[in-house]
Parts: C-alpha cells; structure tokens; sequence
C-alpha cells in the first residue's frame, strides 16, 4: 500500500467518528424532521403527506408570521446591545485591568453563567416587576412618580437577553483583545493617532472576528431561545420558539412545528452566510 | 478507610440491586401527581417506583400516546370530559367498575356521562375544582370580583392577568357573553373574539400556573381571569389576601380522572394506583400537592383533611359552587383548532 493511499485511510479513520456523529445527531434528525414538516394534522392524525401547506401557512397566517419578525426584532435588538456594552467591558478587562486582577474580572464577569438559566429569568420577574428592586429605587429616588410596566413586555426579555448574552460577547472579545500585540497601539501612536483613534482605526477592526463569533452566537441562541421570552415577556407577543412550543405542547401538532423549526434553521443558516467570512474561530 | 470504601460500594450495590427488583409504573400526569408526598406512600406499599411525565393539554397527551408504544404508559391522568376523546381513539382500558366504588364521591364530580363509554367505565375522576376569578382582595374590591363584567369595564385595566389555557378562559368569556360552555362552537366563537381581545387589551400579561402564581404572590397583578382555588389555595399561607370567586355568570368546573392505558402490561399495578389514589389518604394528599390544591372527588377524604384545609377549599360550600359550575367545552378536532388559532390571535395582538 503507497504512502498516500495509507495516509487517505487514517485520514477517514480519523474523520469518521465526527461524521458519524453528524450524521447520526443531526443530518438525520434534521432529515426526519423536514420530512415531518411536509405531513399535515387532519382532526387529530398526523398524515404523512408532500405537500407545502405548512410552510404556505407560516407565511400567510398573520400571527405564524408576526412570530418570525418579533424573533428577529428582538435578537437584532439584543445583538446590537450587547455587543456595545460587551466590548468596552472586554476592553477595559483587557488593557485597564492589571494582569493580576484580570482572572478575577473575568470571573466576576461570567458569575452570573453559574446561575441556572430559568432561575436568573425569575429573578428578573421579580427585579423587574413594579414592585421590585428597579421601580423601588427609581420611584423613591423621585425619579419616577409611579412605577412604569417593564414585566411582561419585550424590554423584560430583551435586558433578559442581554445580561445573559453581554457575557457570552465579553469572553469572545476578551480572547481576541488579549491576544493583539500592545505594538499595533504603539505604532499607531507614534504615527501621531489620538487614542480614539487608536481604539477606532486599530483595535475595533483586529477584533471582529472575536466580536462577530460572539455575535453570531448571540444571534443563534437568542432566535432559539425559548424559556426567557416565556418567562419575560408576558405571553403578549410570541416568537417563534414560543409558537414551536404551543404546536408540540397544545395542539401535538409535530408537522407545523417541524415547519417552523426548519424557518429558524434556514434564518440560523443565512446568518452564518451573512457573516461567515469573519467566523474563523482560530483567529479568536 | 477499606472498610468505609466497602460499606459505600456495598449500599451503592445493594441500592442497585433494590432498583433492579422494584417494578415500575410509568404514569402520564399533571404536575399535583409528581408530588413525592403523594406517589412514595404507594412506592413504599408496593415496592414500585412510579415514573411520571407531565404533559399539558388533552391533545398533547393523546399524541404522545399515540406515538408510544404499547406498555409504554401504564395510567394516564385526563380532564373528565375529554375521556370519551381517548376511548375513542383505543388509548384507554376498560376498569373494573365494581372494585371502584363512588358512592361516596361529590355526586355532581363522578360524571359517569363523560367516564362511562357505552356502559364501559374507563375512568374514574379524582379532583376538581374550578376556573373562575382570583384575586388580591386587599387590593381590589371584593363585591366588583362577584360579577365577570368589571373585568371590562375600564377598572382593573393593567392589572389582569390571563391564566394561558385556552379551553376554561375562552369558556369564561363565553359566559360573560351569554354563551353556555356546551354552545361554544365555532360560530360562537366569531361572537366571543371581540371580547377575548378587549379583555387581553385590558390585561397585563398571559401566564402559565407558576407565572400566574408569581404575578399574584408579587402583586404584580391583582386579578387572575381563569384561576381559582387550584391557584390561591398553595399561597395562602404566604399571602392570606390571594381569594377566589364564583361570579354571577358561573364559573368552570375542572375534573381530572385517572385510567388505565391500553396495552398496560401491568394492569393490576395500574389498578392498584388508581384505588390508592382514589383512597381517603391518597385524595387528601392529591387534594393538597404541592403544585396545587384542589377538592378531593371522593368525600371521605374529609376525614383526613384538617379543619385548615377544608376551609381553604372551601369544602362547605361545594353544594354552592357545584351548583353553579358548567363543565369545560368539548370542542371536536375542527372546533378545538379554530379556539386554538383564536387563542393565538389574541396572544400575538
């Protein structure tokens, strides 16, 4: 046997437990959950069928379909706002904190992941519920004159979001800032860059691909996310997750919500297209 | 230090061993029956170990049946009404009635009509209770809460919460409109839409029991549309304000019941459970789990609730309440997914 021909089986032998993985976890899965979303409900049966009438009716029924803006409302609005508070946050981490004090920041930064998902989301209901810590304080400070609704809306879900999702960024940006020679700033300034400009022209640009990984991954577990929307917002709007939900959980209807489940993926999947030219995760 | 590490793998093996030999019984629930409080008494009885799933929603847990395998489950709990739903369907085994004896049951919580399939029982209720209003009564006016009309009137606007379950609160407003729960069909349905979505135009928030739970307990809400004792009843003692109501208009009636499955390769396990729940002991205990309250089917378990208990169930005035209590709607297919796209209407407007 030649040497490449060797090399070409230990190369498979080597791949193969990963694609076996993918193919049994996901590329099936994925496959009978399409071949579910062309079935359809008649009364209470699910008949096995080719036909397109979930997807039709995702994009004519008006509440199937506001379930897809309000999705990408909320995640465009999280992403966004996570990121501006994240970056400075890595950024001060990163350069301001002294070396000896870093791990500890981090640590502070990322406590809150310790905490279970569905417990942190109750917590908010009770911070942000008109009578909780928040409304408290800015109503005895004079601020406010009487508490303001912020439970049970989209601003509960989305500072829900964010708390979650500004540590998830802070780390991918951290690890990108960290690893940026202090030379890049120095040679920018002897070259007469205000620090503004430094940070602006220098900095931001060698770390987005940190910020975009962060971004991408926010995008992916907040248009998925299920609990915090349920929790947060008050079942007064639905995303998609929620609409998922209440097909499984109500009406045990598995084809309409395989139908939405393969919208979410194809929405994930133009995600990754949009920025996948930044999504080199060796460069974070 | 040996002797310790021989005693530990000792128990471990021995608990193992205990496992290996005790029988399960595989049960689709409602969340009351996951209480240990309620299942360990039987465990310890039989040496079983009881394996629950909760599920939510008749449809949900006839599919998930359906998509089981037979032997899978061996006693499924299901709203009293929607029995005749499952027999139909073949997911349920016929009781033997005669070792299931009702007699001393709330006569009004037996429903034979819905539990008897062509003289076949197939189902025996276990608890009741009602959908109706509750609320923080140091917080809103106990007299306005005896009529379902302040709920719209402008009042309490912003301070509603909608308990998320379509069938009793689509039941309720029928019932403000004049519509009897056995009437809902889809043309009332068209008459019903325009109040559902004032009343969610008025309301703060749709929330599932612990949501519902939370924003009453917190204040965050004063009123609930569509929850009752099964709600208030587990924060009494935190917050003896949380009351409930039967209004003018009425109010839903809830019952669950306990059968077996069919294709149950333990059929006299199963019958067993269903005895022990439905014993004094065992319905005092699903009457007070700790997911919620609710009023025992079966009287005698007065004899084991305390004198505390019976108050907050209101156990004296059932004859009242049961009176005035209409059943949950039995929508067919087409009905029950026309009340479900008009549920999400109003929750995505």
């Amino acid at each position: 046997m030649s040497i490449e021909k060797q090399e070409k089986r230990q190369g498979a032998a080597l791949v193969a437990p990963a694609l076996l993985w993918t193919l049994g976890f996901f590329a099936i899965p994925f496959a009978a959950m399409v071949m579910m979303s062309l079935a359809h409900l008649e009364g209470r049966e699910i008949v096995q069928g080719h036909d397109l009438g979930n997807y039709l009716r995702i994009f004519t029924d008006p509440s199937l379909r506001r379930g897809i803006f309000v999705s990408l409302e909320i995640t465009a609005v999280v992403t966004v706002i996570s990121v501006l508070l994240a970056w400075p946050l890595a950024w001060i981490i990163a350069t301001r904190v002294p070396a000896r004090w870093r791990r500890m920041a981090l640590l502070l930064a990322v406590l809150p992941f310790w905490t279970s998902y569905v417990v942190r989301s109750y917590s908010w209901a009770l911070v942000l519920g008109e009578k909780g810590v928040v409304m408290n304080a800015l109503v005895g400070l004079g601020l406010l004159a009487e508490p303001v609704q912020i439970m049970a809306t989209r601003s509960a879900t989305i500072i829900g979001f964010v708390h979650f999702f500004v540590m998830l960024l802070t780390l991918t940006i951290y690890s990108n800032l960290i690893q940026l020679s202090p030379n890049y700033a120095r040679a920018a300034e002897d070259l007469g860059a205000s620090r503004w400009q430094v940070i602006r022209l220098v900095i931001l640009p060698l770390t987005l691909p940190g910020v975009m990984t962060g971004a991408f991954l926010t995008f992916v577990l907040c248009i998925g996310d299920y609990i915090t929307p349920q929790i947060l917002g008050g079942n007064n709007e639905l995303t998609l997750p929620q609409l998922i939900m209440l097909q499984l959980g109500r009406r045990g209807d598995f084809p309409m919500a395989s139908a939405l489940s393969v919208v979410l993926m194809v929405i994930v999947t133009l995600a990754y297209a949009a920025c996948a030219r930044w999504l080199k995760m060796e460069r974070v | 230090m040996a002797l310790k590490h021989t005693c530990s793998i000792l128990a471990v093996t021995a608990g193992l061993a205990s496992a290996a030999q005790a029988e399960d019984l595989n049960a689709l629930i409602w969340c009351d029956h996951a209480d240990p409080e309620l299942l360990q008494p039987f465990e310890e009885a039989h040496d079983v170990r009881v394996n629950v799933k909760e599920y939510e929603g008749t449809a949900a847990g006839l599919t998930l049946l359906e998509q089981s395998r037979p032997g899978d489950w061996d006693v499924m709990v299901i709203d009293a009404v929607d029995v005749g739903r499952a027999v139909e369907r073949g997911l349920l085994a016929p009781l033997p009635a005669d070792q299931l004896n009702t007699s001393s049951y709330f006569p009004e919580a037996v429903l034979a009509d819905h539990t008897t399939i062509d003289g076949t029982s197939y189902a025996v209720t276990e608890k009741f209770g009602y959908n109706t209003i509750a609320y923080n009564k140091a917080a809103v006016d106990p007299a306005d809460m005896q009529n379902l009309d302040a709920l719209w009137s402008g009042k309490y606007d912003g301070r509603i919460a909608i308990y998320d379950y379509y069938l009793p609160v689509l039941g309720l407003v029928g019932l403000e409109a004049g519509i009897k729960t056995a009437d809902l069909d889809a043309a009332a349905l068209d008459t019903i839409r325009e109040p559902l979505m004032k009343l969610n135009a008025a309301s703060k928030q749709v929330s599932d029991v612990v949501g519902s739970q939370t924003a009453l307990a917190t204040g965050e809400v004063d009123v609930l549309i569509g929850g009752g004792e099964w709600l208030t009843a587990v924060l009494n003692a935190e917050n003896p304000d949380l009351d409930w109501t039967i209004p003018e208009q009425g109010g839903l009636l809830w019952a669950q019941s306990l059968a077996i499955v069919e294709g149950t390769e333990k059929p006299e396990l199963a019958l067993e459970f269903i005895k022990y729940i439905t014993s004094p002991e065992g319905q005092a205990r699903l009457a007070t789990s700790s997911c919620y309250w609710g009023m025992p089917a079966n009287k005698a378990a007065g004899d084991v609730l305390t004198d505390e208990q019976k108050a907050i169930l209101r156990w004296d005035d059932q004859p009242d309440y049961l009176a005035r209590a209409q059943l949950y709607p039995v929508p067919d297919a087409d009905t029950d997914a026309a009340m479900q796209d008009l549920w999400t209407d109003m929750l995505q407007n």
